[in-house]
């Protein structure tokens, strides 16, 4: 029978946990509760007697100093409403699966395979609250309809019971293989792709229609017991072999892109400009280890150890289950390093969020969260992630932009560390051979995060389906990572990838490819609950699983590990060589495919683009006020402090702690870049970056894309990183970009501007000598809902591109941060201001675009950052400060604020380019720039360091508080103090 | 023969590197073992001198930090008896125990700490959820002058990083309370700049009655601490590295390399060398 633990605190003891939802009742829904109180609930569903019950709950249940517990009794009095919330069935409980390993553990026995731990949290909430607007407290801020059920309890008229709930799956469904027929009219195959969410276009249809009529398919297919038809299982396959997710169709498409009248064909976007500057810098540069092979870029760091990096996105998801979908994403991309060539450790996270205002006041479309409860979402997934599996959180961003409303965008990266030699062989090689056992480690499968890869190559829509949401489990994983180390050093296994985007069918079919084929029987596999069908199994995303290759004389030693590091591990087959991808559900074929026609079938699409530069008005420019617009650009949100937000994160753990996300005196001022010491007896660092602009491809994504590859790498030279060995991770996140006459009209434009994107990628990556070594593309960033008037529209993001860079630090010990350090030392600017003020934040501020985005000069770029690399290195930089989002003002002040000292600054001496008024020298953002303080005593050396270089020294660093600059025309512009500015800058997200 | 130095890991415990090279630094041979080892019998605590139970999130603080690993070391059954007796034992022997963070939530939870009367079975005081939610930050310790505590020795102030969502210490009742000061149980304050102990947020990060950060038992050889020393292992830790760097150069005195953490240890050896080696 099952029965209820419920822990409630004692009398006198704050409950932290109810205060935070009452003060978000009151801060997020404008509804004001009197007080809420807080209960854990644990329905346990085991046969335990009463002495066990009461050891359990008593136990590792409940803590005796703070907390009472009751079984099968509830503790709730005295309340106006009564809310549980609970997971629904089949939805990831991590908390219940711990507590029955506790009550196994406590007990000295196992439970059975179907007994179970759920949890749900009580809310008894005291106040006058009506009950629609207890159902909207519940929906909005207590839980997710998706992947939770509510109760709700009114506390007149409550007789005082609650009876047990168990969210079990109870699927009598009896699993089965269906065939499909092909041989139908064009409007019936797309209509079968869009009801399957298989998300294949008419002339993918029609291929795989095709390749179901050959004849020496046919006739193999006849041998192994299947009919002429294609099982669900083979479509489903290669639905999600071919999706947008996983073969990059629109970046390997034929492109015929037009401007001016010129026409230019591209053949694959991927390999012209993205690999195509990578090999080109490959020649010269001998650090780069595998790139564009694995699931993620490797390259040397020091003579024993490489890093791979890796940064994903998980943005669907995200909308749908704020904190599901970005703790998955975390987890999710640290399979990519742990399983890049033989693994690595994962010793560095860095995220870059982009949300619409959490201060939106306006209308909510259907299944749209508030921004701001996406945020507090997505940000508490990655606290999550991050801080339970032990990896720190060195480096991000947050933008901010009413266009992320429909979909918010969540890169979640990832730093591995391996070292270059593994029992003899070099670490990054692998291969699966004839006879290697499949087994796949980890978490058992569900029927969560069925379709995400196609799903994920489809706009999102208010049907979009519920098992496409899933909740990482931090600690199965860490558990199966910690033990993939040892197993990797002890030699027993071959070959190791992740079960990401599409499962099984993905991780075997890759490994399967250098194999050259396999054998899969799916009713060996570990399930969370019956009644999935063979294709479930095979393409459920359900999270924490690794597939490996284990030699057979291996087998025993790699299942014994597993068993004493608790982790589950089950053989589910053999690769083989013959060719074909087969796949088997007790004993009977049911999928029997061409690994040719599975990796290589699909054709390839044909595009076309076409740029014209748009025209944005231009503002007119105050001429006064300008420490007021200093002040509003401090309080812009994409410029504003996000300690609320970092402070949550873990960024020492591991012990090799350098540059920290917030620096200076009172450890509040903005780092450029993370630094860290990942082998701690050694001096040698990474430094970890990030550049994204979108607001200046809202002129010309060419120029964003320059412009946020130097902004990455400039963060990265600021705080001591050099151009001898940087690498980049490219990351698109765009709009649909396909041309559609009713659906995206405008899907000429946006294609071009992912080539003007590419192009410039190309550019800027070779002229810097900076490669990118992976990345990832995500294309379909919009939201499809139907207005009243019953017509369709979309929201879509800005096309956005993620450049996160990583440099080797020969050694941190001279690594500098942004504060300013001493009074008197003198403030230089490096680099050379121009009128370049369009999409930047101070026109935004103005409530202009404009037109004049800054362009990068990557020649005149390389010679200042080597410069200055080489002052960093020889100690002549007391502070380092990158310029950016709101010019050289903000760098000055953030620079003068994070070292507790004021400044002295005269706009004259700053060398620029035809500026006449105030503003521009302010606020222009031109590309290449820094604000460095230098001690006087190293004047000389440092202007000697930097010659042939824009520098030069604009005022000094004072010993009070007051921050003033002198205009062009002699008079002061900017008069406050240091702490007026710190408060702008921190008020806005202080929360 | 030297000191060794048993560094405890498995199920989420993730600070094991870094606590296990604080231990060899201060001159220790360190060891990492994956708890089911030590059940297993693959270890023996008798070989070792000094038992780390390092930070981490031990089943993901499900249940409440420190409760799943608490609840899984005082029922495990090892080839030669209960676990639990083991590690009373190595108290017994003498011997030397650490618990930093989530070490020290399951300290407390098991009721090794802070163990009155010798009876290291019995939970008196928690480790609870902060008044303000997970942070992580420096903070400012005031050491007691009074403390037992073996591992504190000669220190009076530390300036360490604090990274926990459950670090609100909270004794039993007030007398319990009043028994951790007559008797030197309290090892460190969170204190503010001046290092006068605060019960003010962000300086006390959590909410802590009388801002307690860290505790002993009677003996002075259990100690459990919120903040991290091992994070401190080298002065480029240090959130003011740079600044320091700065300051140092100016007047040309040289910055000493070690991170404060590590005296923890050093007196931990130090001890261990003295009495047990």
């Amino acid at each position: 029978m099952p029965f209820r633990i419920e822990v409630a605190l004692k009398p006198g003891y704050r409950d932290a946990a109810g205060e935070s939802v009452k003060a978000s009742i009151k801060s997020h829904l404008g509804l004001s509760a009197d007080s809420v109180q807080t209960i854990k609930v644990y329905t346990v569903n085991a046969e335990l007697t009463d002495d066990e019950k009461k050891a359990v709950a008593s136990g590792p249940f409940s803590d005796s100093i703070v907390q009472e517990y009751s079984l099968d009794r509830p503790l709730a009095k005295g309340f106006d409403w009564m809310v549980e919330v609970g997971f629904r069935p089949g939805v990831t409980d991590n908390e219940g699966k711990t507590g029955k390993e506790a009550i196994e553990d406590r007990l000295g026995r196992k439970l059975k395979p179907d007994e179970s731990v759920h949890t749900s949290m009580q809310y008894l909430i005291k106040g006058k609250l009506s009950r629609p607007q207890i159902e909207r407290i519940s929906k909005e801020l207590l839980g997710n309809e998706l992947i939770e059920r509510f109760s709700i309890i009114e506390g007149s008229g409550w007789d005082g019971r609650i009876e047990p709930y168990v969210p079990l799956v109870r699927d009598a469904h009896k699993p089965q293989v269906r065939e499909i027929n092909l041989d139908v009219s064009d409007r019936e195959l797309v209509e079968i792709s869009r009801k399957g969410t298989l998300a294949l276009s008419l002339e993918e249809m029609r291929r795989i229609r095709d390749y179901f009529k050959e004849a020496r398919v046919l006739e193999e297919r006849r041998k192994v017991g299947l009919g002429d038809k294609p099982t669900d299982v083979e479509l489903e396959s290669l639905a999600q072999t071919w999706s947008e997710h996983c073969k990059h169709k629109i970046f390997n498409a034929h492109i015929d892109y037009y401007e001016d009248g010129r026409k230019e064909s591209i053949d694959s976007l991927f390999k012209t400009y993205i690999q195509g500057s990578t090999q080109e810098i490959a020649k010269k540069v001998d650090w780069l280890v595998s790139v564009f092979k694995d699931n993620a870029g490797i390259i040397r760091f020091t003579e024993d150890y490489n890093v791979a990096f890796k940064v994903e996105t998980h943005n669907s998801p995200s909308a749908l289950d704020p904190y599901g979908g970005a703790i998955t994403g975390i987890v999710g991309v640290d399979r990519d390093p742990a399983g890049t060539g033989m693994g690595s450790k994962i010793i560095a996270h860095t995220n870059v969020l982009c949300f619409a205002s959490p201060y939106y006041k306006g209308r909510l479309p259907p299944r749209i969260f508030h921004p701001r409860r996406i945020m507090e979402g997505v940000v508490r997934g990655i606290k999550d992630g991050g801080n339970k599996n032990g990896i720190p959180t060195i480096n991000g961003a947050i933008l901010f932009d009413d266009r992320y409303g429909g979909k918010p965008l969540v890169y979640c990266g990832s730093i591995g560390l391996m070292p270059a030699m593994i029992n003899g062989r070099p670490s990054h090689e692998k291969k699966a051979d004839d006879g290697d056992l499949i087994v796949m480690v980890g978490g058992r499968i569900g029927k969560d995060g069925i379709h995400g890869a196609t799903f994920s190559s489809e706009e999102l829509h208010e049907g979009s389906p519920a098992t496409a949401v899933q909740i990482g489990d931090p600690i199965t994983q860490k558990k199966m990572l910690d033990m993939l180390l040892e197993a990797r050093d002890m030699g027993l296994y071959k070959c190791i990838t992740d079960n990401g985007a599409g499962g099984l069918s993905s991780s075997v079919g890759e490994m399967a490819e250098s194999a050259g084929g396999c054998e899969l029987h799916l009713e060996k596999a570990p399930l969370k609950y019956h009644g999935l069908d063979p294709w479930e199994i095979l393409l459920s995303e359900a999270q924490e699983r690794m597939t490996l290759a284990v030699p057979p004389d291996k087998l025993d030693d790699f299942m014994s590990l597993c068993r004493r590091r608790g982790v589950e591990a089950t053989v589910l087959g053999k690769f083989t060589n013959s060719g074909r991808f087969h796949v088997l559900y007790d004993g009977r074929t049911v999928a029997y495919l061409d690994m040719d026609f599975l990796h290589h079938g699909l054709p390839r699409m044909s595009l076309t683009a076409k740029w014209s530069a748009p025209k944005h008005d231009e503002p007119k420019l105050p001429e006064e006020g300008l420490t007021g617009y200093l002040m509003s650009l401090l309080s812009d949100l994409n410029i504003a402090s996000k300690e609320w937000v970092i402070r949550q994160y873990d960024h020492e753990v591991q012990g090799g702690s350098v540059v920290k996300p917030l620096v200076g005196k009172d450890n509040d001022g903005p780092s450029d870049a993370g630094v860290i010491r990942p082998i701690l007896d050694r001096m040698e660092g990474l430094a970890v970056a990030n550049g994204i602009n979108p607001f200046y491809g809202d002129i010309d994504t060419y120029h964003m894309t320059a412009n946020s590859i130097d902004e990455a790498i400039r963060n990265l030279i600021a705080v001591g990183a050099s151009l001898d060995r940087i690498a980049l991770l490219d990351n698109f996140c765009w709009c649909d970009p396909v041309y559609d006459p009713e659906k995206t009209p405008d899907g000429h434009y946006k294609l071009a501007q992912l080539v003007r994107a590419n192009k410039a990628l190309y550019d800027y990556t070779i002229a810097y000598g900076t490669p990118c070594i992976s990345g990832k593309d995500s294309m379909k960033n919009d939201y499809k809902l139907k207005g009243e008037d019953g017509k369709e529209y979309k929201i879509s993001i800005p096309p956005t591109i993620l450049f996160s860079a990583i440099g080797v630090i020969p050694d941190v010990r001279k690594c500098v941060t942004m504060d300013a350090k001493a009074p008197g030392d003198i403030v230089f600017v490096v680099g050379k201001t121009k009128d370049e003020l369009g999409g930047s934040r101070f026109y935004a501020l103005l409530g202009a675009i404009g037109n004049s985005v800054p362009k990068v000069d990557a020649i005149t770029n390389k010679k200042t950052y080597q410069a200055l690399s080489k002052a960093i290195d020889a100690g002549l930089v007391a502070s380092c400060h990158d310029c950016s989002d709101g010019g050289l003002a903000v760098a000055l002040a953030e620079t003068a604020f994070a070292g507790g000292l004021g400044m002295d600054i005269d706009l004259l001496r700053v060398p620029a380019e035809r500026l006449n008024k105030d503003a521009q020298v302010l606020f222009s953002e031109s590309a290449g720039r820094f604000v460095v303080t230098v001690a006087p005593e190293n004047e000389k050396a440092f202007r000697q360091a930097m010659d042939g270089v824009e520098c030069e020294s604009i005022g000094t660093v004072r010993p009070d508080d007051r921050f003033l600059v002198r205009g062009l025309k002699g008079s002061r512009v900017i008069d406050t103090i240091i702490g007026a500015l710190k408060e702008s800058w921190q008020y806005p997200l202080r929360w | 023969m030297g000191v060794r130095s048993l560094v405890l890991t498995g199920y989420g415990i993730n600070c094991e590197m870094e606590t296990a090279y604080a231990s060899e630094l201060a001159g220790a041979e360190a060891t990492i073992a994956h708890i089911n080892d030590v059940i297993d019998g693959k270890y023996d605590l008798e070989d070792y001198h000094i038992l780390n139970f390092p930070g981490g999130f031990s089943y993901g603080d499900d249940l409440g930090s420190g409760k799943a690993f608490a609840n899984k070391l005082l029922y495990a059954r090892t080839p030669s008896g209960p676990m639990i007796e083991q590690i009373l034992r190595f108290i017994e022997d003498g011997k030397l125990i650490i618990g930093i963070c989530n070490g020290f939530q399951i300290l407390v939870k098991m009721g090794l700490l802070p163990g009155f009367d010798g009876n290291y079975k019995e939970q008196t005081c928690t480790v609870f959820y902060n008044d303000k939610g997970f942070r992580d930050a420096w903070v400012y310790l005031k050491l007691n002058p009074a403390s037992k505590c073996v591992f504190t020795r000669g220190i009076e102030r530390m300036y360490l990083p604090i990274r926990h969502g459950e670090g609100k210490f909270i004794p039993g009742d007030k007398s319990v309370l009043d028994r951790l000061w007559r008797n030197g149980h309290v090892v460190m304050q969170y204190a503010d700049e001046g290092y006068r102990p605060t019960m003010e947020f962000p300086m006390n990060p959590n909410g802590s009655v009388d801002a307690i950060a860290g505790i002993c038992d009677e003996t002075g050889r259990v100690f459990g601490l919120m903040p991290h020393p091992e994070a401190f292992n080298h002065i480029t830790n240090h959130p003011h590295y740079a600044r320091l760097c700065q300051e140092h150069r100016r007047k040309g005195e040289p910055l000493p390399e070690e991170g404060d953490g590590i005296r923890i240890w050093r007196n931990a050896v130090e001890y261990a060398r003295e009495k047990l080696v």
